[in-house]
This record gives structure tokens, C-alpha cells and sequence, in this order.
């Protein structure tokens, strides 16, 4: 009987393991690294209708957070602007500029901006910000400086495990009161150590939920 | 064998080439790992969440606007929810004259003011400055001339009159009713007074014994 096979292929069971080993760990590499909000929301950067430069308003003015973004320390909502919020100061300033054409058309009819929603929850997580902002937790937490940013851009992944990390320690994360609204402040175990941080937790009784249904109903 | 390890790689360099790092901007809708076709109902539910869009309505909004003369039950006062008590939302009497001092339902005390410093330094000093003399930051930017609260005219108007200002607006500056609920409007007013009191001072103000730490002999 002659050779079918060359002798060379006896080695092939074994290389087509090794082979599918490697492949095995490219893919979980690959599905670790990208199928993840770290990957698929971080940086999402959307054009929005107006060139509103928060870098501007909230940075160099200096104007705070609920100036536009009223009642996110009334209820679960951080509201967006109506275009009456921007004709308070551009009735009167920059009145005939082209890029807020979109805005006092909006103040005339009454039809809302169309804003790209950049951060956005599951359906299922029931998130509340006046929780967060009244108990020393800064709205830098989550959605990073946007007091530097031109263009909001999504800083952080808003994953559950995100959530958890702070739910877990939140005295890493805590603010004074006074410095929520201020993106810049240090938290307080930056400020006065770690002790001051767990205090800061236990006086103010935070106590963030680790169950399921904490978050979600 | 070494043929498959070549495609291998070069399928790989091919995806990272196309997926990119992490955190870089983005413009384009985010990717979703598990979209909605393939599990629907699950992220986006059918419900209304706040400020959203509504096939509905023949406005499109989810939000509805209260009907006329309906008060949200959080506004009146303790005890008080309804509206019961006219001069607190209108700063008006039965007369039709501004009331001349925040109604005797509030209790004007140190939180109240607190709470009137918050709220003025986030909706008034913009542009009224944060002592009351007009000079807020607008003004760089070309703000129209803001009046300063230290004057005969104004420190003599009601109460009820600021009020009103808040509520409607007046002249070029537009109404607030939409950022501050009347409680929060007359602890505004009741601030505006202290302010219009600390800027009106004099030394014989001081008390005798703090006279001396300040210098004052």
C-alpha cells in the first residue's frame, strides 16, 4: 500500500489545536476589548445642531451646571435647556449670528432644539441625579470635564460594572456638598484622606444599593 | 499550515485597523453589541422618559404643558400645598398692589436666605453680578447695561414687585418662573434685600465689640 498522506500530516492534529487554542484567545482578546461600552460609547462625540461650547459657557463664564440644566437636584432628570435658556443672555448677545439661527427659530415656534442625546441608559436602569448630586456625588463622575470640552464627548463607559465601582467605594468618589457643581474640585479623600472620605459617607448615611433591584425594576 | 497563521494575522491587523483604540472621538452613532432588533423591548422600552419625543401628542412631546391656573402640589408652602394663598405665586394682594414684603406663609430665616444666595448665584449673578451692582461676567460679552440693585428706586420697591421682575421678566431680561418655583423666587427677593442691606452699611452697623477686629475705631 502506497502513501496517501504525507508523513508531515500527523503532526496536523495536533497544529490544528494549537491553532484553534490561538484563535480562541484572539477572539476573547477582541470581545473583551471591544464589545464593551469602554469601546462602543466612550468618545461618541455627535455634531449637534448648535456649536455649543460648554468650554465657553461653563468653563470661561463660569456659569453653573443648573444655570441650563435645571432641577438635577430636584428630581431624577437632568433637564435639557429650553431655547428660552439661551435668549436670556442671546437676546442680547451675538443676536444675529448664523449658529444660533436654530435656537431663535426654536424660541419663536416653540419646537425644541434637536439636541443629540449623548448619554443615554438602558431602557431598564432607573438612574436618579438628584440622588447622586445631593449626596457628593459631582456630575464630573460621570460625564468628565465637560467645563473643558468644545465638543461633549462621552467620557465614561456607563457600564453596570462603572456603576458598581463607585457603589461598592463610594467614598473614593465623594464631593463636599459645596463642590458638586465645581468640576474642578478634588473629592474629599483627595482633599483630607481616606478617613475623611468614609466619614463623609457614613454621616450623610450614603448607602448605595448593590441589588438588583436599586437599579433596575 | 503557515498560509492559515498568515491570514490569521492579517485579519486581525485588518480589524484593528478598522475597530481603532478605545476612547477615540467618534461622530457616528454608537455601535450596540446587543441591538435592539435582536432583543427588542429590552434597552428601549415602550414608555415615555422625560423630555422625549411622542408619536401622540400633535406636538411631539412626551412632557405635557400644565392647563391654565393648575399648581404642582411641591409648590405652596407646608401645610399649604394648594393655592390657597394668591399673593405667593402672583406677589400681588386682593388689590392688585405688590405685596410689600415675602408673604407671612414663608419663615425668612437663615436657610431661606442660604437657599436665596444658591439660587442668586446661579440664575442672577451671571449678570447681575454676585453683590447686586450689575457687573456680572455677561457684561464682557456684551450684556446690555444690568441695573444695580443699589439705588433709592430699588432698595424702596415691594418685595412683591422683585418678585414679579422674576416671574415675568422685565425689559430685556426674560422670565425665570421656568428655573425657580415661587419658593425659591421669594427666597431670592429675600436675598436681593440682604444684599441691597450688607451694600448699604455703615460702620455704625458693626457691633461695638466686633468693631475691633475689623479695624474700626
Amino acid at each position: 500500500m502506497s502513501n496517501i498522506f504525507p508523513k508531515s500530516a500527523n503532526s496536523l492534529p495536533l497544529q490544528l489545536i494549537i491553532f484553534l487554542f490561538g484563535l480562541g484567545g484572539i477572539m476573547t482578546v477582541g470581545v473583551t476589548y471591544y464589545m464593551t461600552p469602554k469601546y462602543t460609547r466612550v468618545g461618541y462625540a455627535p455634531v449637534q445642531p448648535v456649536p455649543f461650547s460648554h468650554a465657553l459657557h461653563a468653563g470661561q463664564l463660569g456659569l453653573d451646571c443648573r444655570y441650563c440644566h435645571v432641577a438635577v437636584d430636584q428630581g431624577p432628570a437632568s433637564t435639557v435647556p429650553a431655547a428660552q435658556t439661551c435668549m436670556n443672555c442671546h437676546n442680547q448677545i451675538k443676536v444675529d449670528s448664523p449658529l444660533l439661527g436654530v435656537v431663535r427659530q426654536s424660541y419663536e415656534t416653540g419646537n425644541p432644539v434637536p439636541w443629540v442625546k449623548i448619554h443615554q441608559v438602558p431602557d431598564y436602569v432607573y438612574f436618579n441625579h438628584a440622588v447622586h448630586v445631593n449626596r457628593g456625588v459631582s456630575c464630573v463622575e460621570c460625564h468628565g470635564k465637560v467645563n473643558e470640552m468644545e465638543v461633549v464627548a462621552h467620557a465614561q463607559p456607563l457600564s453596570m460594572g462603572f456603576c458598581l465601582d463607585c457603589h461598592r467605594n463610594p467614598e473614593l468618589r465623594v464631593r463636599e456638598p459645596g463642590d458638586v457643581f465645581n468640576l474642578d474640585s478634588p473629592t474629599i479623600t483627595q482633599q483630607s484622606g481616606a478617613e475623611a472620605g468614609k466619614r463623609f459617607v457614613h454621616d450623610w448615611n450614603i448607602k448605595p444599593p448593590q441589588s438588583c433591584s436599586g437599579c433596575h425594576r | 499550515m503557515r498560509n492559515v497563521y498568515l491570514v490569521t494575522a492579517f485579519l486581525v491587523v485588518l480589524a484593528l485597523s478598522v475597530l481603532g483604540l478605545r476612547g477615540t472621538k467618534f461622530i457616528r452613532p454608537p455601535l450596540d453589541v446587543f441591538p435592539e432588533w435582536a432583543f427588542p423591548g429590552m434597552k428601549r422600552q415602550s414608555k415615555y422618559k422625560h423630555q422625549a419625543a411622542s408619536k401622540f401628542f400633535a406636538d411631539g412631546r412626551a412632557d405635557r404643558p400644565l392647563p391654565p391656573g393648575v399648581v404642582a402640589s411641591s409648590q405652596g408652602p407646608a401645610g399649604q400645598p394648594l393655592r390657597n394663598d394668591d399673593s405667593l405665586y402672583t406677589g400681588k394682594d386682593a388689590s392688585g398692589a405688590f405685596v410689600a414684603r415675602v408673604p407671612a406663609s414663608l419663615t425668612v430665616d437663615r436657610t431661606f436666605l442660604e437657599h436665596g444666595r444658591q439660587s442668586f448665584t446661579i440664575y442672577c449673578a451671571p449678570c447681575h453680578g454676585a453683590l447686586g451692582d450689575g457687573n456680572g461676567i455677561t457684561k464682557q460679552y456684551g450684556m446690555g447695561a444690568t441695573p444695580t440693585y443699589h439705588d433709592e428706586r430699588l432698595r424702596k420697591i415691594a418685595d412683591g414687585d422683585i418678585f414679579n421682575t422674576i416671574t415675568n421678566g422685565k425689559n430685556n431680561m426674560l422670565p425665570y418662573a421656568d428655573k425657580l418655583v415661587p419658593r425659591d423666587r421669594w427666597s431670592v427677593v429675600a436675598y436681593v434685600r440682604a444684599l441691597q442691606r450688607a451694600q448699604s452699611g455703615t460702620v455704625a452697623d458693626v457691633p461695638e465689640v466686633n468693631q475691633a477686629e475689623l479695624g474700626i475705631k
